[in-house]
Parts: C-alpha cells; sequence; structure tokens
C-alpha cells in the first residue's frame, strides 16, 4: 500500500514541477507577493502631507510647526496664507491634513490661557485620518510637556504612561507579516489541491487511475501528501524571508509552530480537495478556490480584527481555519506563546481537516460521472 | 484523364494565373513550428492544385501536415515560403477577401454549445453577411439537408456527435461558398452519420457546383473522391484519381480462407510471409495484398494447409496506400517492429475455461429520466474478442464505464472476472487493464515514468515491475524515446505507450475504448496485431469503435442503438443479417447502417 | 467564384453592423445561458459587498480592557467610572497586575490600565500621578486605536477634575480637530467606495480573459476566424456586451452602498456614471490584453487573478495608504488603474465634484484604456500563431 502511494505522490509531484507554468506559479507569485505585501501592507503612517496656516508670527507658533515638520510621521507640502485655501488643497488631496493656528496664539500661550490648535483632516479614509490625529496628539503633547518645563505652568495631575507589549514600536509590519505566511500557504495549497483531480478529470486520466487496485483513500493520500510538502516547503521559505528579511521577531518555539503549520495545511488540503472533486472542470476549481478564499481571508483577521465583526459574522468565522492558524502564528511569532495555550486552535484546525477531507474522500468515490 | 503527379511538379509557375478552372493552388508551400525548441517541418515545398467543381480528399497519417495545409489555405497561418492561391487571391495577403469566399470547417468545428442551432446559424449568417431575404430558404434547405429540421431549438450541446458535425457544416455553407475546406469532417462520427454527410458533400458538389477539398482518416472516404492527394511527413507522396491509384493494386489482393486455422494465428503467419505485403483479418477469411510481382503461392504461404483456398479479391485504395507507405517507411528505414508475437502472454491462474468472463444481465443505466442503456444482456467468454458498435449516442460509452467499475449501474447485475468491479475489493480490478479513447497519460511525465507509475499503482513487485518495463520497452519500441514526455510523442506512440501501461500487470481483461480512432492505417495494423496475439494468448478483448473494418476483426459484436442491443453475433453471422435481394453481399457498413435504420423512426421521435 | 452573392465587399458598413450585431447577440445569449457570467457579474459584488460591508470595520468599539486599581479611593473611582461610559471599552476589574497580564497573554483583554497604589497621593503632588496603559501590541493598528481612546478618556476625566476643582487644568495647547467628509470616522464610508473598485476590477478583468480564453480552447475562435470578421469586429463584439453587463454590476453595486450601507454619495451621479465607464473601459482592456497572451482559461484566470485583483486590493490605496508605501512600490502603483478609480470613488462618494481630483485621475484612466485596447488591437491578429 505504502508502495502505491509513494507511487502516487512522486507521480503527483512530477506532473506539478516538471510543467514550467505550474512550476512558476506555485515559486514566483508567492514570494513577489510577500515583497508587495511586506511593503505596501501597513497602517504605520509616514510623511503624512500637511499644510500650514500660521495667521501668528510669535516664536511658540513656529516652534509648535517646527515640532510636526521635524517628526519622519509628517511632510509640510504647503504654506496657506487665506482661510478659503484650506478647502482646495484638501479637496485636491494634496495635504491630508492641514494645521491653523490663529492670529492670538502665541499670546494665549505666554498669558497661560488654553491656545487653540486647529486641526483639518481629509475623513476619506477614515482610518489614516483617525492615525493623523493621533500622531498629531502626541506631538502635541510632547510640545505641551516641554512648555511646561520651560515655562512652568501647571502639569496636569495625571498623566499616561503607554508600552506595548510584544511590539514596542507599534510596528503595523510586524503583525501583517506573520499573516501573510498564512495567507500564501494558503494560497498555494489551494492552488495546488483546487485543480488537481479536475486536472485529471479533464485530461481523462481520472478513469485510469480508477480503474486500477488503487483505493479512494489511497488517491486522496497521494493527492494530499505532494500539497502537504510544498506548503511546508513554501512557508518555510516565506518564514526565513520574514525572519531575516523583514527581521519580525521570532520568539516561540519552532516546534508549535510547525505543529500549527501541519495541522492548517491538513484543513487547507481537505478544503481543497473537496472543492477539487466537486469542480468538473478547471475552470470550475479554480472559481471555487476563489469563492473560498476571499471570504477566508477577509473572515480570518487578516486585515482587520474579528471582535469589529457582528456577532453572526464572528460565528461564521469558526469555521474558517486560517482564523486559527493566524492566532498560532502571531502568537509563536511575537508573543512566543507556549504549546499548550494554543491547544485550541490545533484542535480547531485538526476537526475541520478531519471532517473535509473525510467529504472529499466521500465524493471521490461518488463523483465519478 | 487525370494528371500525372509528375506534371504538377514539372509546371513551372504559370504566369497567365490558374484561372477560374483551379480555384485553389498551392504553391512551393513550406511551414515549420518550433514547440519547445524543437524544428518540426510541417510542410516541406508542397505544390498541388485543385480543380473547379471537384472533390479533393488530403489523406495522410497523423502529423502529415492536413491541418496545417488546410489553415494556410484559410488564411489563418502565414507560410514561410511558397503562397497559397485561393480564387484568384493570395491567401496570405489578402487573407480577409480570401475568408470572405470560402467556406472553412476546422477539425473541432466551432459550434457554440450554449446556443441552439438555430441560434448557431444565425449567427453565422450574420458574420457572412447573408441578407435576411435569403436566409429564410437558405436555412430550410440546410436544415433539411442535415436533417436538423425537427432540432432548431435545441443547444448545440446537447447534439449527438454526427449531429454537431452536421451542423457545423451546415453553419459553413449558410452563405454558399464556391470553396468548401473540411479537416476531417469525419473523424469520431459513426458509419451512418458519416454516409449522411457525404450526401450533402456530393450534392454540393453536383448541384451547387462547389469546389471541395477535404482531409480524412478514413480511407474508403478516399474512393469517394474525384482525386486524392497523398501527405506524409510534410511532403506531397502521391496524387491522382483514386480509381487509377487503386487500379495500379489489381492483380495483388487475395483473399484467403483456411477453416482450420484460427483466423487470428492465419493472420499472424501471413503477415510475416514473404513476399505479402499486408495481411488483414476479414469476417472468416483473410486479405492478402502482395508485394509488386510476386504471386502468392499456398504452398509456398502455409505448407501443409489441406482446405486453405486463396481467391483473388478486387483491389481497394487503402491497399495502395499501404502499400506506398510501407514502401515509404522501408526507404527510411523506420520499419514498425516487427510482428512478433507478444511475449508469453498471462496463461494466469484462471478457474473455468469456457467461462464467461464478463456478463451483463438486464444492465440498465438511467440518468435522471433518460435511459442511456435499457436493460441489455449479453456474455463475453474468455480469449473472445467482443466488439461493441453503435451510432454517436447510441450507449456504447456508459454501457463500457459500467463495465469498468467506472459508473454504477441504476439496474441489473454485472460480473467481470466474477465480481461486479463497482463493489469489489480494489485487488480485483488488477484482473483488467483500460485504454481509453483519449490516451489519458500523463503529458508531463516522460514515457518511462508513466510506465513506472502505472506499474506500481497496479501493485507489481520491484523486480516484476522492473521485468515489465523492459519488456514494454522492447517490445513497442519506445526506448529511444524514454525520457521524452508522453504529451510529445506522435498519435500512433502516445497510442502504443498507452496499451503498454494498460498492460504493465498482465491483465485477464483488456477494455478498449475506441482505441484507434484518428490514428493513421499503419499504426492501427500495428496496433491489431499485438491485440490479436493477446486474444490468442487467452486474454479477453472488449473493444469499441467506429471503424467497420476493425469490427470484423473481433469474434463476436453487437450493435448497440438508443440503449438497446439491435444485434450481437460473429461479423458473418450480422453481415448475413443484412442481407437482401438488392444487396446479396453487404459490407458491414451496410449491414450496421441497414440495422439503425430500420430502428430510425421509432428512435428519433 | 461568379456567384454574385459573395461579392458583397466586406467593407460596406451595412455588413459591418451586421456582423458586430450578430457576435453582440450571441454574447448575450451566451451569458445569459451560462451561469457562471451571471454568478461573476451580480453574485459576486452582493457577496462580496455584504462580506465587506458587514465582516470588515476597522472601528473599534467595546474593547475588552482589564482595570487594576491597586488601593481604590475617590479619584480611581471617578476615573473607572469614566472607562465605564465610554462607548469603545467594556472594562474588567483584576485585583493584581499579575492577573491582568496572565488575561492579556489569554488574548482575554486587549490592554490594561494600572492606577498604582500611590495614585491618590501623587495625584496631589507636583509631578502627578501615572496612569499605566499596556496595550497588546501585536496588532499595531488597534494598538495605536486603543491608545488613542484611552487618551481621550484621560482627557475627558481631567475636565471633569478641574470643573470639581474649580481652577483651569486646561494643556497650554489644545487641540481642536475636524474631520472633513466622514466625521464620524465610519470606516465603512471608505471601505465601500473602494470595493466597488475592486469588484469592477475582477468583472472587467476576469470575465473577458475568461470567456476570450474559451474561444480559444473551444475551437469557436478559429471558426470565427475564418470568416469574413476583422479582429476590431471581434474585440468590439466582446468589449460592449461585457461592458453593458459591468455597468449593470456596478449599478447594483453603488445602490448597495447608498442604500444598504447608506454611504452618501455627495458627487453627482453622472460623473459617477462617466469616470466607471472609463474605469470599465480600462478593466476590459486588461481582460482582453491578457486573453491575446493565454489562449487557455486557467492560465487567464491565474494572471488575472495575480495581475489584477490583488494589486487593486493592496496598492489601490483602497486600505493601505499609497504615501507610507516605499518609493518603489509608489511607483508601481502608477500602473494600477484602481489606484485612480478608488481616488474618484472616494472622492465623489464622500467629498463632492472635487475636479482637482477627479480630472487627473480621469486622465490617467483615460491614457490606460487607450494603452490597453490600443496593445490589444495591436497584438491581436488573425493568425493561429
Amino acid at each position: 500500500m505504502w508502495r502505491r502511494i509513494l507511487a502516487l505522490t512522486i507521480k503527483e509531484f512530477l506532473t506539478i514541477l516538471k510543467d514550467k507554468r505550474s512550476r512558476v506559479v506555485i515559486v514566483v507569485p508567492p514570494l513577489i507577493q510577500l515583497m508587495v505585501f511586506g511593503y505596501a501592507a501597513t497602517f504605520d503612517l509616514k510623511h503624512v502631507p500637511f499644510a500650514v496656516f500660521n495667521e501668528d508670527r510669535g516664536i511658540a507658533a513656529r516652534e509648535l510647526v517646527a515640532a510636526f515638520r521635524g517628526s519622519p510621521s509628517f511632510e509640510e507640502v504647503a504654506r496657506l496664507a487665506q482661510d478659503r485655501e484650506i478647502a482646495p488643497v484638501i479637496d485636491s488631496k494634496q495635504a491630508l491634513m492641514v494645521m491653523r493656528i490663529g492670529p492670538r496664539f502665541s499670546a494665549d500661550l505666554l498669558a497661560g490661557r488654553p491656545a487653540q490648535l486647529q486641526i483639518i483632516v481629509d475623513g476619506r479614509n477614515s482610518n489614516t485620518a483617525q492615525l493623523a490625529v493621533n500622531y498629531a496628539q502626541s506631538i502635541v503633547k510632547r510640545f505641551n510637556t516641554e512648555w511646561i518645563a520651560r515655562h512652568g505652568g501647571s502639569a496636569p495631575p495625571a498623566y499616561t504612561e503607554m508600552r506595548a507589549w510584544f511590539n514596542p514600536n507599534l510596528e503595523s509590519r510586524w503583525f501583517f507579516i506573520p499573516g501573510i505566511v498564512g495567507l500564501l500557504t494558503l494560497l498555494v495549497t489551494m492552488l495546488v489541491t483546487a485543480l488537481s483531480v479536475a486536472r485529471e478529470r479533464e485530461q481523462g486520466t481520472f478513469d485510469q487511475l480508477l480503474v486500477t487496485p488503487l483505493r479512494p483513500g489511497e488517491i486522496l493520500l497521494g493527492k494530499a501528501l505532494p500539497s502537504f510538502f510544498i506548503g511546508i516547503a513554501e512557508a518555510t521559505l516565506i518564514i526565513l524571508v520574514a525572519v531575516f528579511w523583514f527581521e519580525v521577531p521570532f520568539l516561540g518555539s519552532p516546534l508549535t509552530l510547525y505543529t500549527g503549520l501541519a495541522l492548517f495545511l491538513l484543513s487547507a488540503i481537505g478544503l481543497g480537495l473537496m472543492i477539487s472533486s466537486l469542480a468538473v472542470t478547471q475552470q470550475q476549481g479554480l472559481l471555487g478556490a476563489f469563492f473560498f478564499m476571499v471570504p477566508a481571508i477577509i473572515l480570518s483577521g487578516f486585515a482587520t480584527p474579528i471582535e469589529n465583526m457582528p456577532a453572526l459574522v464572528q460565528d461564521l468565522t469558526l469555521l474558517n481555519p486560517l482564523r486559527y492558524f493566524l492566532v498560532v502564528l502571531r502568537g509563536v511569532f511575537l508573543e512566543g506563546t507556549p504549546f499548550h495555550l494554543l491547544l485550541h486552535q490545533f484542535f480547531a484546525m485538526a476537526a475541520i481537516g478531519a471532517v473535509a477531507l473525510a467529504i472529499a474522500a466521500w465524493l471521490f468515490r461518488h463523483r465519478m460521472y | 484523364m487525370p494528371p500525372t503527379a509528375a506534371a504538377y511538379q514539372a509546371s513551372p509557375h504559370s504566369p497567365a494565373g490558374p484561372g477560374d478552372d483551379t480555384p485553389l493552388q498551392f504553391d512551393q508551400l513550406s511551414k515549420a513550428f518550433r514547440p519547445n525548441g524543437r524544428l518540426v517541418q510541417a510542410l516541406d515545398k508542397v505544390s498541388f492544385r485543385v480543380r473547379h467543381g471537384t472533390v479533393t480528399g488530403l489523406i495522410g497519417p497523423d502529423s502529415a501536415g492536413k491541418t496545417t495545409l488546410m489553415r494556410l489555405a484559410a488564411g489563418l497561418l502565414a507560410p514561410d515560403s511558397g503562397s497559397v492561391t485561393v480564387l484568384g487571391k493570395n491567401a496570405t495577403a489578402q487573407s480577409l477577401q480570401v475568408q470572405a469566399g470560402i467556406g472553412y470547417m476546422p477539425q473541432r468545428f466551432g459550434l457554440y454549445d450554449d446556443l441552439t442551432v438555430q441560434e448557431n446559424l444565425d449567427l453565422y449568417a450574420d458574420l457572412q453577411g447573408v441578407a435576411h431575404i435569403d436566409r429564410a430558404d437558405r436555412y430550410g434547405e440546410l436544415l433539411q439537408m442535415a436533417g436538423l429540421a425537427p432540432f432548431t431549438r435545441r443547444l448545440a450541446g446537447q447534439l449527438s456527435g454526427g449531429m454537431k458535425q452536421k451542423l457545423g457544416l451546415a453553419c459553413t455553407l449558410v452563405r454558399q461558398p464556391p470553396l468548401l475546406l473540411l479537416d476531417e469532417p469525419t473523424v469520431g462520427v459513426d458509419p451512418l452519420s458519416r454516409r449522411e454527410l457525404w450526401a450533402i458533400v456530393d450534392r454540393l458538389v453536383r448541384k451547387e457546383n462547389t469546389t471541395v477539398l477535404l482531409s480524412t482518416a478514413y480511407l474508403d472516404e478516399a474512393e469517394r473522391c474525384d482525386e486524392v492527394v497523398l501527405l506524409h511527413e510534410g511532403r506531397r507522396l502521391d496524387q491522382g484519381d483514386p480509381k487509377t491509384l487503386r487500379d495500379r493494386m489489381l492483380g495483388r489482393t487475395y483473399s484467403l480462407s483456411a477453416p482450420n486455422l484460427s483466423k487470428r494465428a492465419l493472420q499472424a503467419h501471413l503477415s510475416r510471409a514473404p513476399g505479402v505485403l499486408d495481411a488483414l483479418i476479414q469476417g472468416e477469411h483473410v486479405r492478402l495484398v502482395m508485394e509488386e510481382g510476386t504471386r502468392p503461392d499456398l504452398e509456398q504461404l502455409l505448407p501443409g494447409a489441406e482446405d486453405a483456398s486463396l481467391t483473388e479479391a478486387p483491389p481497394r485504395y487503402e491497399d495502395s496506400f499501404i502499400a506506398l507507405l510501407k514502401a515509404q517507411a522501408q526507404v527510411h528505414g523506420a520499419a514498425p517492429s516487427p510482428a512478433d508475437p507478444p511475449a508469453a502472454a498471462p496463461p494466469a491462474a484462471q478457474t473455468a475455461n469456457a467461462a464467461a468472463v464478463i456478463e451483463a444481465d438486464r444492465l440498465e443505466r438511467r440518468f435522471g429520466a433518460f435511459r442511456a442503456v435499457k436493460g441489455i444482456s449479453f456474455a463475453v467468454s474468455r480469449g473472445e474478442v467482443f466488439g461493441l458498435l453503435g451510432a454517436n449516442g447510441a450507449g456504447k460509452t456508459t454501457t463500457f464505464r459500467m463495465l469498468c467499475g467506472l459508473l454504477p449501474p441504476s439496474g441489473g447485475s454485472l460480473r467481470v472476472a466474477g465480481v461486479d468491479l463497482r463493489h469489489a475489493p480494489a485487488a480485483a480490478r488488477s484482473r483488467i487493464g483500460y485504454m481509453s479513447q483519449k490516451f489519458s497519460l500523463y503529458s508531463q511525465l516522460s514515457v518511462m515514468e508513466n510506465l513506472r507509475f502505472f506499474s506500481s499503482a497496479y501493485g507489481l513487485a520491484r523486480e516484476r515491475a522492473q521485468e515489465r518495463m523492459r519488456w514494454a520497452m522492447a517490445e513497442f519500441a519506445l526506448a529511444p524515446l524514454a525520457d521524452s514526455a508522453s504529451g510529445e510523442l506522435s498519435l500512433g506512440y502516445k497510442q502504443r505507450l498507452a496499451l503498454a501501461c494498460a498492460l504493465m500487470h498482465e491483465p485477464d481483461i483488456l477494455f478498449l475504448d475506441e482505441p484507434t480512432s484518428g490514428v493513421d492505417p499503419l499504426a492501427r495494423r500495428e496496433f491489431w496485431q499485438r491485440i490479436n496475439a493477446l486474444a490468442e494468448a487467452g486474454v479477453t478483448i472488449m473493444v469499441t469503435t467506429h471503424f467497420m473494418e476493425e469490427a470484423e476483426y473481433c469474434d463476436r459484436l453487437a450493435i448497440m442503438a438508443t440503449g438497446e442491443i439491435l444485434t450481437m453475433g460473429t461479423p458473418s453471422a450480422v453481415k448475413q443479417h443484412a442481407r437482401t435481394e438488392t444487396l446479396p453481399d453487404p459490407t458491414m457498413e451496410d449491414a450496421f447502417i441497414g440495422l439503425i435504420e430500420a430502428r430510425a423512426p421509432a428512435g428519433t421521435a | 467564384m461568379s456567384d454574385p452573392r459573395q461579392r458583397n465587399g466586406s467593407a460596406a458598413p451595412g455588413t459591418f453592423r451586421m456582423r458586430l450585431r450578430g457576435l453582440m447577440r450571441k454574447e448575450f445569449l451566451q451569458i445569459f445561458r451560462d451561469p457562471s457570467s451571471i454568478a461573476i457579474a451580480f453574485l459576486m459584488p452582493l457577496i462580496l459587498l455584504l462580506l465587506f460591508g458587514y465582516g470588515v470595520s476597522l472601528d473599534s468599539e467595546s474593547i475588552p480592557v482589564a482595570l487594576v486599581v491597586e488601593q481604590p479611593s475617590a479619584d480611581t473611582a471617578s476615573f473607572t467610572a469614566a472607562f465605564h461610559k465610554s462607548r469603545y471599552f467594556v472594562p474588567t476589574t483584576y485585583a493584581t497586575t499579575r492577573e491582568a497580564e496572565a488575561a492579556m497573554m489569554a488574548r482575554q483583554v486587549n490592554a490594561i490600565v494600572v492606577l498604582r497604589r500611590d495614585f491618590a497621593q501623587r495625584l496631589r503632588g507636583a509631578d502627578g500621578a501615572p496612569i499605566q496603559l499596556i496595550v497588546n501590541g501585536v496588532d499595531a493598528n488597534t494598538a495605536r486605536i486603543v491608545a488613542g481612546y484611552v487618551e481621550g478618556v484621560w482627557g475627558t476625566w481631567l475636565e471633569h477634575i478641574a470643573l470639581a476643582r474649580g481652577r483651569s487644568l486646561a494643556q497650554p495647547v489644545q487641540i481642536e480637530q475636524r474631520v472633513w467628509f466622514n466625521s464620524e470616522l465610519r470606516s465603512r464610508n471608505f471601505l465601500v467606495p473602494g470595493l466597488v473598485a475592486i469588484i469592477m476590477t475582477l468583472i472587467g478583468a476576469l470575465l473577458t480573459a475568461m470567456v476570450m480564453a474559451r474561444e480559444w480552447e473551444r475551437g469557436t475562435m478559429e471558426a470565427l476566424l475564418v470568416t469574413p470578421v476583422t479582429m476590431r469586429e471581434i474585440i468590439l463584439g466582446k468589449l460592449i456586451p461585457y461592458f453593458i453587463l459591468g455597468m449593470g454590476g456596478l449599478a447594483l453595486s453603488v445602490a448597495m452602498a447608498i442604500w444598504l450601507f447608506e454611504v452618501p454619495l455627495r458627487g453627482s451621479p453622472w460623473l459617477l456614471f462617466a469616470t466607471s465607464a472609463l474605469f470599465l473601459l480600462t478593466a476590459l482592456g486588461m481582460g482582453l490584453f491578457i486573453s491575446t497572451i493565454a489562449r487557455s482559461q486557467f492560465v487567464a484566470g491565474q494572471i488575472a487573478l495575480i495581475a489584477t485583483f490583488l494589486p487593486a486590493f493592496l496598492l489601490s490605496g483602497f486600505i493601505f495608504d499609497i504615501g507610507s508605501m516605499p518609493d518603489i512600490v509608489k511607483v508601481i502603483t502608477h500602473v494600477i488603474a484602481a489606484r485612480y478609480y478608488v481616488a474618484i470613488l472616494q472622492t465623489l462618494f464622500l467629498a463632492g465634484d472635487t475636479w482637482s481630483v477627479v480630472l487627473p485621475n480621469t486622465l490617467a484612466l483615460a491614457v490606460l484604456a487607450v494603452i490597453f485596447l490600443g496593445l490589444t488591437q495591436l497584438k491581436s491578429r488573425k493568425r493561429l500563431e
């Protein structure tokens, strides 16, 4: 039996790797995506373009503007002289933010009265807007502290001190890149499995397989094993790039990570083979994989937190293996989460994998025509 | 007086132009392709003319360049050198005008499966710019001709293969083109539909004065052409009136029968006898084609045979084709592998010898409300070659898939090698071999890798697998190609490899589903030599085919229509069945068509 | 040869119209008979919009936080009360920091707020009392938003104290923030218009690339090519039906955006219609161009997904801010049509007819449309090679 499965595995490897096109498809796009994703997918703002409308000639106002200009998060793109210039500069997206300093700003400040700084942001992308406001607030907060230190005045009776665990500089790349490991692993296993049975059906070789003494279970294993090894290899490559190129910290144990990876591959392969045995043509297989992957990615917590979703949708995510794998990935990478704290995730992925593989095996036998 | 081949080669480019009498002319046409960096010379300096108002047949083995030639004539490809003149225009430079003048039906005609018959016709009428007032008449005529009038609202995808071909032809003809190019219009089509397609072509030439160039793999069709051009490896090998070409073989063809010998042993013996160019089983006889200048001598051919008889038989066009190709093969030194009987095929642990190996009892298959197979019963015994014939959509393939365990029957019982393959343990499947019509091999894998895979899939032990692989390499002359990807092999070699893979585990029963469709006559002969040898060694063979000639090779055959078996028996018995006053000596094709037509009124209603 | 019927020159305008109409009718019949085209054009926008509209939100509400008050007093009570009042937080009180940290490890809370034992005492000192905030930094974006919210709570609480003590505790500089176009900072308002761009990319590119490849695969292309149709007619015959289908999908998406997700449409519907039509042309051009390279549905599908969908998703500014990307990636975004369309859509929906945004982006779209359609025209020959 093992000899037959070995033969199937070798055959599957050869069909995938001998074809130049499929060789390219499983190696090149994931790497390109990793690079582009790695650099493009970030919520950290840099060089936010802002314009200044300063009606005050005092030094204090100039110091405040200088504080903004000196921050790597902001970049001054225009200096406005009139009120009516504000709208065009925001409307045209030339500046994301306008800081407006009234004529009595310095005077108020020196007199110990609260001085108003007006900040106008473009809310078309509300997330970016909110982040820009947060950045501005922290600059003003620092300015205030220094001002009180130099000019006296009443410090607030309480102040906040923030510490961020696991990611002290709050780099969102550290959050996204482990997620990409999961995303691309899913993509590759789907591409390899979802089309494999459909391709054999179209070429007529599936019939040829079914008339041999091979059992459906053996054919299933023969299809699953190569995808499994390809998935492991691909994920390893991506993990190495994440750690050594993007320098994302890796605090946990590789053993924990690979346990999660193996179970995730099991569930992804099961789902892929399920789609594959349902599809009659490769096109259906491709569309099926696509229709599965888009929701799987959106509802995995990859870019947006699952807690922000409505309760019903949150329940739906429980069926999504990527959701669990992302927890494992981020935990092992950034938090160094020990094995036993991830048992729940492991169990969930194993259950999804077992059910999906069982259904796929059943479909192999019963969808022969 | 048909012009000889030499006359064409000698003729220089006529500056006066071909004139109205030559709607199609090829001049020194060459075309090469470069798949994966290899250079393949598809056409090499081909020149010939097609005369106005005739049917010219383009024949040749697969990969001879027939399709390339057709595409060049239609302006779909640009030649490397030489030119094609179509209706007085250059097919390359003025391709749009050429396309506006001709009708062309590609091998896989582009019918839109999700459009109805009427909608397909409308589309091509629009594309060909047929005026609306002319349409009603033309449609009526075409639908009548193609026998599609009752089905105008049916989706093209739901038509049978033969009907699709006829609709494709009708779409090509919406505008009454003066020149018609048909690329293998009859491949994979049953004899009845083939006959109907030919009736349409004949009518066109006779009534509408159309010129037709058509390529075909069926050599009996060549005889229906006014002129035949034989292509081989990109070169024009021969050209002329098929009757003249056929008559060259006069006096070289014989029919031999020896009731005491098995016909397969007889054929195998004769095909290796000196002076014999070709030996074919035909019912109870063996048909012989002798080498030039050799008269057959019964004593020499069959020493000691007692009641053998030898009579002269009328020659066929196919005989001259085979003679030419075999001569060509000898020139090139690439003779087909010697017809040694395959090394000791399985005298496997058989229980009952005479007992039926395949038994079907009231076998039935329904798809929804449609009954594809309506309770058929038959039995095949060990060592028998059993043929399953029928029109497209008669239920052959469905029956076949049920026998192989690929499709569960809806009713009735089925036993193959004593078990139902659908429920039997997987090991039972190791007793059958299966070869499907599409040569289903892993095209990316090399020849060696395919053989290795199938021997493992059938669970052969390591030493035995090695031994069988050596056997396959030698027997099928695959050794020089061991490392080439199987997808790049020529059709003939693909078929050899497919058979080799199906035989790795020495099965007791071999299922062959249209094993030779699209394969040229030489490769077909070689294939059947192997099958005959296997049958002699006790392997049971179940085969479907559209070639009536191959039906003659069977011990028994069944003809199916609309899911039922119409008749079953030996080839002679089936032919006897069709004998009438007017047709004292019916061919297998006559018998087939007679049976189906007798059935038709009930079936198509 | 002398049959007069076939001499109707193929250049006559009447036959051009007849051929084009024939091709278009065929295409429509196929669209309506093949459920997968309809599914891509109408079902996909529906599902994707519902998924994104309801499933994706960057607005964190009801964030679970741990409150650790080492020595409760009246001051700490007023501070924790502020947390309980905030709609952004669901606070849970823990007795010790250790317990709270365990809860954070187990992902039960996203942040911990600690008020030390000497909080009340230092509150009256000169340096003030520290409020310790520990956030889980794994999701940096959420962490930053949480920190911002905590600052907000802290600010309100300060004012409250100031009022109670009867003296100003105001900071020297106070920020007065105004968010234009989307004052409640609803992320759905920018995600939904961006999503329309993604869907249009999919409909345009994926659908046309696949249907063109299907003609090659099924051999229907060869039969079309030998008729007197020109390549331009074949391209137009594909372009027009899928353009109409795509506009249908667009209308559905816009209707859902306005009435289901209540995204305001402040610009003119006509401008939206016109720019969308232009973008659709670009997307269709991309699809047709892909199909001239790939003649199998499988390859065409893969190229379309990799070359159009993912870039549209990542590099269009739909979620991720283009300005913050590295320069090289920024350069790449310029060839992505979705980038311009996302900018137009977000502006038309939320800001209005701002010509300074609409005009340059429309121009860029037009250039891309011309390039793609021109390349397709250039690359398509009536030949099989």
